[in-house]
């Protein structure tokens, strides 16, 4: 091999470069984000389904009610305490979770996760 | 000998392009088989009597207003762009194939509101290729906007002009025509590439309440629009229709709308 030395020493160079953000944030993985609860969510206490539930299968649930709103024309939803509820991101689940940065976008960019709901739908006005 | 080498290819040539053109060439001259497939209004049919005698362009005006300030419709002043779910129109548009020289000065006076018909047999519902408009079975011509690719083959299907498409992002309507846009925080806005209609209000008739425009007028001239159930003879709008002559709009297209005009 012509040169070896100076090829080996380049590769080893080069793949150290590529490697370095992993070297550089070895050990400092970012903690996911708690989602933030508003009083009003604090205080209801319960949601329409577990929070076990909603935390892995929020999304769902909401395309199950995206569904039977628009399709079949099925506007309320019983939860399993016997409760009704009018099934809608922008005015129900919102009401109560009206901290929308906090609460919906911290873990979706934590994921790298962008769901298109907010081009149609209005996020809540906070106060930031 | 029995057949030619020839012979049977074109045999066999023919009867493949009958098989191939005959099975949806069928289909699609079979009008009414794709609406058959859904189960059409069970008991229920909505409609709307307008009395064309009590209307007047102002009652026009406000319903549009209300309308699209409750639906998030936004203004932007240029028709190439404009989207409309409610509007008026004179005699000589809304019913082209009544129109004659000789029309009565009180019909060319007045101004027709119009909206979607949603008729009994909706030909911007065949035409859809994803499902993404569809009759309900209370008669309702309904829009799933998360389904609408934006093909507007419904805008062509439609011999109303009912139907509008966002040109642009609707958020991006200029701001100076649209001051609190969107303008009701519990419905949702278009995005870019949709098509859009009225929907009959079937989430405020999901509540109870009557569609906005009917409830807008109402307040300004009680019974101008009449809105109910037609397969139920007893309702206002049965009432209405046997005692008034009505009009609909190009009936001869077999569209069956379900919006009368009562104009005598």
């Amino acid at each position: 091999m012509y040169d070896g030395g100076k090829i080996i020493v380049g590769l080893i160079i080069g793949i150290g470069l590529l490697l370095s953000p992993f070297f550089y944030n070895a050990g400092k993985a970012l903690k996911p984000p708690e989602p933030e609860l508003t009083p009003k969510a604090k205080e209801a206490k319960v949601c329409v389904a577990s929070k076990e539930y909603m935390r892995n299968n929020h999304m769902h649930l909401l395309d199950k009610w995206r569904q039977t709103v628009v399709r079949n024309a099925e506007r309320y939803y019983e939860s399993a305490d016997g409760k009704v509820y009018y099934k809608s991101l922008q005015v129900t689940c919102l009401d109560c979770h009206s901290n929308k940065t906090k609460f919906c976008d911290q873990c979706h960019n934590y994921i790298g996760m962008d769901p298109y709901c907010w081009d149609c739908h209005l996020e809540p006005k906070e106060n930031k | 000998m029995g057949i030619s080498r020839r012979g049977f290819l074109k045999v066999a040539g023919l009867s493949a392009l009958m098989a191939a053109l005959g099975k949806s060439g069928f289909e699609l001259l079979r009008p009414g088989q794709v609406e058959a497939s859904i189960p059409l209004t069970k008991g229920k049919r909505w409609a709307m009597a307008i009395d064309m005698r009590k209307v007047t362009p102002e009652i026009i005006e406000e319903c549009k207003k209300s309308c699209h300030h409750y639906h998030n419709v936004p203004e932007f002043d240029n028709p190439k762009v404009e989207i409309k779910w409610i509007w008026g129109e004179e005699f000589e548009h809304a019913f082209p194939d009544q129109q004659h020289e000789y029309v009565s000065d009180l019909i060319k006076s007045l101004e027709f509101p119009l909206l979607c018909n949603h008729c009994s047999n909706p030909p911007c519902c065949r035409v859809c290729p994803t499902g993404a408009t569809w009759q309900r079975e209370d008669g309702i011509v309904m829009m799933d906007w998360h389904r609408c690719i934006g093909c507007r083959f419904c805008m062509a299907g439609c011999p109303y002009g009912s139907r509008s498409f966002n040109w642009g992002d609707p958020r991006k309507a200029p701001k100076e025509l649209n001051p609190g846009f969107p303008t009701n925080p519990e419905f949702p806005t278009r995005e870019v590439g949709v098509v859009e209609k009225c929907t009959f209000c079937n989430e405020r008739l999901a509540k109870g309440q009557l569609p906005i425009c009917v409830e807008t007028a109402n307040k300004i001239e009680k019974d101008s629009f009449i809105f109910g159930d037609l397969s139920d003879p007893d309702s206002n709008v049965r009432k209405a229709l046997r005692k008034h002559y009505s009009i609909r709009r190009k009936t001869e297209l077999g569209t069956h709308p379900n919006i009368y005009y009562i104009v005598a």
